[in-house]
């Protein structure tokens, strides 16, 4: 890695990033399920995106968004990990 | 009065009924509730949370509503009635902000760069109230070289030397001391040289004492005016304004990753107008979330209201498959699934022809391709198939 790996900048902490976190299996099945589709037609996330690295979530995972909508709701998503 | 019994009963519905009705709402309700003037029943407030259940039920979008088409109407009409005027005074009298149609336009084409980038700097609780402090970072930011604080720049031929004569004036404008300036000078990588210093006179003498061409000379004359002094490449200038109790630094260009890492920024409020910065440091959903205001900020500042759902499908569109696509050929409207689709919309033949060569299915479940040839849409009342039963 470049030696800019010294950063003690954390994308999360800034008031755009939404919560993210990684899906564990049994529960990106049962949200599959329910939704009725491939992970594929989730929408996605490159593997290389700033938070994914940090939650060194592989290609193939689900990360479950939590977004505060502008109406003041919390809103759930989900995105594909995928490669890039 | 409500009763405190109700009261009770009241919260108890409001957990039950969490699942269906989002949360705000609940509240919303709950509060008007508890501030009725008359006792109510606990089946009048059955029928309350029932029919507020319906009412928000209904206000959902409908299985097969064309919401991406309706969003498209909602912005694009609108936006025939905005400003084609580029430049704006948004504030700071300094800065010029692209803001109106361009930058609407600007966003939904994901350019990589916008055409007036900008940052808008806040700084952490220490600094934030002390003027002298924040004048000092704002003129660390600011990208300063040579040629900005030299008066002039002479070239002594008989003794292959440059001269370089500081103008005063524009050293205390940028914040920067002689010596910064020959330290500058002596991190360049010159061929063999003497550099003399004259603080009085501001004055510095480069001598080149193993040089012989004089096309060199020329050349690293301007390598002497480009040399770096301080600031962050990409920002231009730097401007400090008082902003309700607090001093905020406003950036002429942007560089997002770079401004992070000082220490003394507020980094969880940083802005910039540039999205793709926003991507790489922050992520695809903080795009998106950037994406979704600024298109809000550039229409309110027209008077325009425009909902947020529609503004939302738009940017979760762009942002669909985990990087900022433009609206066009290029982007979301590039990447559809259907050939006649992607025919319709620009460089039809191009198309066709590569579609004809890979072989590619048309498969007439989208909308465009439906009415090319002349079949009924698969939306709003089409997306139902109806069979009549035969036997009774």
């Amino acid at each position: 890695m470049p030696s800019s790996r010294r950063k003690q900048f954390d994308p999360i902490t800034h008031e755009l990033v939404p919560k993210h976190e990684v899906l564990p299996l049994e529960e990106a099945v049962k949200v599959l399920r329910e939704l009725g589709i491939h992970p594929q037609k989730l929408p996605w996330i490159k593997a290389s995106d700033p938070i994914v690295q940090q939650l060194k979530a592989k290609p193939g995972d689900i990360i479950k968004i939590e977004r505060i909508s502008p109406f003041g709701t919390k809103v759930v998503t989900y995105r594909f990990v995928v490669v890039g | 009065m409500v009763s405190d019994q109700i009261k009770e009963y009241v919260s108890k519905k409001v957990e039950e009924y969490k699942e269906v009705i989002p949360e705000n709402k609940l509240g919303e309700l709950q509060s008007a509730i508890m501030s009725l003037e008359i006792d109510i029943t606990p089946e009048e407030v059955d029928r309350i949370f029932e029919l507020a259940k319906e009412e928000y039920l209904k206000s959902l979008v409908q299985p097969g509503e064309p919401v991406g088409i309706v969003a498209a109407q909602s912005i694009g009409e609108p936006g025939t009635q905005m400003t084609l005027r580029t430049f704006h005074f948004a504030g700071v009298r300094e800065l010029n902000v692209t803001l109106g149609l361009p930058r609407l336009i600007e966003i939904v084409d994901a350019r990589k760069t916008p055409s007036t980038p900008m940052m808008k700097i806040y700084l952490k609780e220490e600094y934030k109230n002390n003027v002298e402090k924040v004048l000092e970072i704002a003129r660390r930011l600011e990208y300063t070289k040579v040629q900005n604080v030299v008066s002039s720049i002479d070239i002594d031929l008989a003794n292959f030397a440059l001269i370089l004569t500081l103008d005063p004036d524009m050293m205390r404008d940028k914040g920067v001391s002689f010596s910064d300036v020959v330290s500058a000078l002596k991190k360049l990588k010159l061929p063999e040289h003497e550099i003399e210093e004259s603080e009085e006179e501001n004055r510095i003498t480069i001598t080149f004492t193993n040089l012989s061409d004089i096309m060199t000379l020329f050349k690293l004359r301007e390598k002497v005016l480009n040399a770096k002094i301080k600031g962050l490449k990409g920002i231009k200038r730097a401007i400090v304004r008082k902003e309700g109790d607090e001093y905020v630094i406003y950036t002429d260009g942007s560089d997002l990753a770079a401004v992070v890492e000082l220490p003394e920024v507020d980094t969880t409020r940083i802005w910039t107008n540039n999205i793709f910065e926003i991507q790489k440091v922050l992520g695809i959903e903080a795009a998106r979330a950037h994406i979704v205001r600024e298109i809000k900020r550039v229409l309110d500042e027209q008077g325009l209201d425009v909902d947020y759902r529609h503004i939302l499908i738009v940017a979760d569109m762009m942002t669909r498959d985990g990087t900022v696509k433009q609206v066009g050929r290029h982007g979301v409207t590039g990447e559809k699934e259907s050939i006649l689709a992607r025919a319709a919309f620009e460089v039809t033949v191009k198309h066709l022809l590569e579609a004809a060569i890979h072989a590619e299915k048309e498969e007439f479940v989208g909308v465009v391709e439906n009415i090319i040839i002349g079949q009924p849409i698969r939306l709003g009342t089409g997306m139902v198939e109806l069979t009549m039963r035969l036997t009774r």
